[in-house]
């Protein structure tokens, strides 16, 4: 015990350090963040998610989302048979607590975890009337709180339903990628707590991010391509029944 | 574990409606503004001289509803104080910010100088023969400027008959652009259509043709005055000809979703047999199209006496603006009552009292009334008080 | 001649005079960053990122809590991020004497480990009540290190 406080102790100016950094200000006054160096996106393994509804706890803690809203959400499938147009779907609470167990009946189950696609080409940008949402150089789609005059034409115009009214700001909400963390050189609270590395942070723009490598090599997906919204959240193992 | 009101699956996010009653409001609203505004178009640009008794009035029940038009938006905002944005940082892909200034052109460019133009003799006037606030009212209205000869008279006509020319595509593009704001939404397939500015733009002249109808009809009879029967004729006869045109449009629609049926399709389709049957089939098509257009077309074949013929007309007028209320609401409502995903429904709860509520829309509709009989008393509409203008028309045409 | 026109001149000088006020009004009210980047506040961009953190990020724990470090490496959760469990925690990195909430295992383990028909079949999952008769997981299991002492002997050989 002696030891490990006194380990403690010596470690405190690390940790101190280590704080600073994980500390450091706005994007133009971090002396290593520039914007136009990166253009994020995500990826999502299906083969891995396991629905423990770590993210979608984690993202709210992480953004104070208030209760009933999702900035993420986890969905359960269930596709009898061949009817891959007509699966069966639940969310409990966005999956929060996690799933109950369920009776196993033929066909196949699996999760999948959804949230904002941060799309290239944004519908929800498109339609916003006075600019409050934009996509950044460093291609994440974001909410002005300052500048929203609530007119949710934005949510109607998502084709994926990752968009809300805030009720304690009047504005609308989404998942901000964490921007006030990826700045920083940290991950998303999501990708941070997920146990399996079902949620990957992927930098399209770096030549050593792994995402890269993985996007070459094995089938992935987006959802709803025929919207041609260019979403950047890719999907390995998913399944054609989903929504 | 089941959200109560909802049927299958909802994204969670989708589970509560964002565009309420008043959203709904809107596009009615607007949409009696451009019908009202064709109605007046009809006698000034195509010269059908017989519903020149409703002219005025016509023109007044557009400004009366535009001016409504903008507070059921306001009162749904999160942030009603940061709605001059949309004038000083408008975002030019936007439908919502372009109507913007296309409502403004409209009100300020074609209606309010319509009527100025056109009631500026009027207001010389009485600005020379009122007292008091009154006077000072009519001469803010004149612009302190005097001149009514017949020169400048003359003058405010041509410029008159050009407004209202611009004005016709500038009522269209105002009703239009509303269904535009609905029919660019490609992640809704209730609302995703290159026919929806062209479906309200046409149900919107079928109500405002309607209201102004009801309208002559009632203030004629409050002022114990014989309605002219040549006007109303012709009026429910524009109304049955833009009625045709509406449910024509709408069945091609329907039709065609139908038939493609596409992967929203069996969604779509069950949702009108359920949450929507009585509100779409009942009361939009049955009671609200299909009687009216039957009533209306009937009319047109036996020729029934002046006291049939006028209840027959009222009774359409009221079926008429009944039907398109539930169009509105099922094309706002409706578009939301589904899952993005297909696979679900959720249940719109209509507040009462609160700032979305029925009793601010049942307000709301009430308003425009209270503003049109202000109106009324400030500049009078009536037929018999009116300058004949179609002769100082064509003088204007012939040679000078 | 001008008198006849007088009141449209008039009209116009109004309508001049609304389009000034209204082009002074946008000068001095869009904030001044608007369109630095598109169009939108260019300042929200710094705003939005300067929103303080609350998960602290396993890298921050590691610093402190290099002991557990090396009890995780040797198990299969050394995947998992400390606040994944945890929870956020980066007010305690900012200041230790705050301590983390104590965890329930019986919710917490189960949430992942539930036997569940939508989980894949590699992850480890169990019927909780056939397997543990409801005792709490970590009579038996150390959450840093979760496979039990006799099974990682005789997985490695059968000394002990």
């Amino acid at each position: 015990m002696d030891t490990t406080r006194r380990r403690l102790i010596m470690l405190l100016p690390a940790a101190a350090v280590a704080w600073k950094y994980v500390l450091a200000g706005t994007p133009e006054e971090a002396p290593n963040y520039e914007m136009t160096e990166h253009w994020w996106a995500m990826l999502i393994d299906v083969t891995k998610c396991i629905g423990c509804g770590s993210c979608v706890r984690a993202c709210a803690q992480e953004n104070d989302v208030p209760e009933g809203y999702f900035r993420t959400w986890i969905e359960r499938y269930h596709v009898s048979d061949w009817k891959i147009e007509r699966p069966d779907v639940e969310s409990p609470d966005g999956g929060k607590e996690g799933f109950p167990a369920n009776e196993v009946g033929d066909g196949k189950y699996f999760f999948i975890p959804k949230m904002c696609n941060h799309c290239a080409d944004s519908p929800c940008t498109q339609v916003c009337p006075v600019g409050a949402t934009f996509v950044t150089p460093d291609g994440v789609v974001l909410v002005d709180k300052t500048y929203c005059v609530g007119c949710r034409y934005c949510i109607q115009a998502c084709p994926y339903g990752c968009r809300f009214l805030n009720p304690k700001t009047n504005t609308a909400d989404k998942c901000t990628l964490c921007y006030h963390r990826i700045t920083k050189g940290l991950t998303t609270a999501c990708c941070e707590v997920c146990p399996t590395g079902a949620r990957q942070l992927a930098d399209l723009k770096n030549p050593k991010d792994p995402i890269h490598e993985f996007l070459k090599t094995h089938t992935v997906q987006v959802l709803k391509p025929q919207m041609a919204t260019g979403a950047k959240v890719f999907y390995n193992g998913m399944d054609g029944s989903v929504r | 574990m089941q959200i109560p009101g909802v049927e299958g699956f909802m994204y969670p996010n989708e589970v509560e409606l964002q565009w309420s009653v008043l959203i709904v409001l809107y596009p009615f609203i607007t949409g009696l503004v451009a019908g009202a505004f064709i109605l007046a178009s009809l006698e000034r640009v195509f010269r059908v001289e017989a519903v020149k008794p409703t002219y005025r009035l016509a023109l007044l029940t557009a400004l009366a509803f535009l001016l409504v038009a903008p507070l059921p938006l306001q009162l749904h905002l999160g942030h009603p104080e940061r709605s001059i944005e949309m004038y000083l940082t408008p975002h030019r892909s936007s439908a919502m910010a372009m109507f913007g200034f296309v409502y403004l052109w409209y009100l300020m460019g074609v209606l309010l100088l319509e009527i100025w133009l056109d009631y500026r003799r009027d207001m010389v006037l009485k600005a020379q023969s009122s007292r008091g606030i009154l006077q000072l009212i009519y001469r803010v209205l004149t612009l302190g400027s005097n001149n009514i000869s017949e020169r400048a008279l003359r003058i405010d006509e041509r410029l008159s008959y050009f407004i209202t020319l611009i004005g016709i595509p500038s009522a269209f593009l105002l009703h239009g652009y509303v269904g535009f704001i609905f029919g660019s939404v490609k992640a809704n397939p209730w609302w995703s259509s290159p026919l929806m500015p062209v479906v309200f733009l046409f149900s919107a002249m079928v109500s405002g043709i309607a209201a102004v109808m009801l309208l002559y009809v009632f203030t004629t009879r409050m002022r114990g005055r014989t309605i002219d029967m040549r006007c109303l004729d012709t009026i429910a006869q524009y109304l049955l000809y833009a009625f045709i045109i509406d449910f024509s449009l709408e069945m091609i629609d329907l039709i065609q979703r139908i038939y493609e049926a596409d992967e929203s399709f069996r969604s779509l389709d069950f949702m009108v047999h359920t949450r929507l049957w009585t509100s779409q089939v009942i009361i939009q098509i049955i009671l609200g199209t299909v009687t009216p257009i039957a009533l209306l077309g009937l009319m047109q074949i036996i020729k029934l006496g002046e006291v049939a013929r006028k209840r027959v007309y009222i009774l359409a007028g009221f079926l008429t603006l009944m039907g398109i209320f539930a169009m509105r609401w099922n094309v706002v409502i409706g578009g939301q009552l589904f899952s993005k995903s297909f696979l679900g429904y959720t249940t719109y709860k209509m507040g009462f009292a609160t700032r979305e509520g029925l009793l601010p829309a049942i307000g709301l509709m009430i308003l425009p009334f209270a503003i049109l009989w202000v109106l009324v008393k400030l500049l009078p509409p009536w037929p018999e008080l009116v300058r004949s203008h179609i002769s100082v028309a064509s003088a204007a045409h012939g040679t000078d | 001649m001008y008198k006849d026109i007088e009141h449209l001149v008039r009209l116009a000088a109004v309508m001049l005079i609304v389009l000034a006020a209204f082009v002074i009004l946008r000068t001095a009210i869009v904030p001044k960053s608007f369109g630095q980047y598109g169009h939108f506040r260019g300042a929200a961009i710094a705003e939005i990122a300067a929103k303080p953190i609350v998960h602290a990020g396993h890298h921050a724990c590691e610093t402190c809590h290099t002991d557990i470090v090396d009890k995780k490496r040797t198990g299969k959760h050394v995947v998992v991020a400390c606040e994944a469990c945890h929870g956020a925690l980066a007010n305690h990195a900012d200041d230790p004497s705050i301590q983390p909430a104590k965890l329930d295992t019986a919710v917490l383990c189960a949430r992942c480990h539930e036997a569940n028909s939508a989980k894949p079949k590699w992850f480890p999952q169990v019927a909780t009540a056939d397997h543990s008769g409801g005792l709490a997981c970590d009579t038996c299991h150390q959450p840093h290190t979760p496979k039990i002492e006799a099974e990682k002997t005789a997985a490695a050989g059968g000394k002990p």
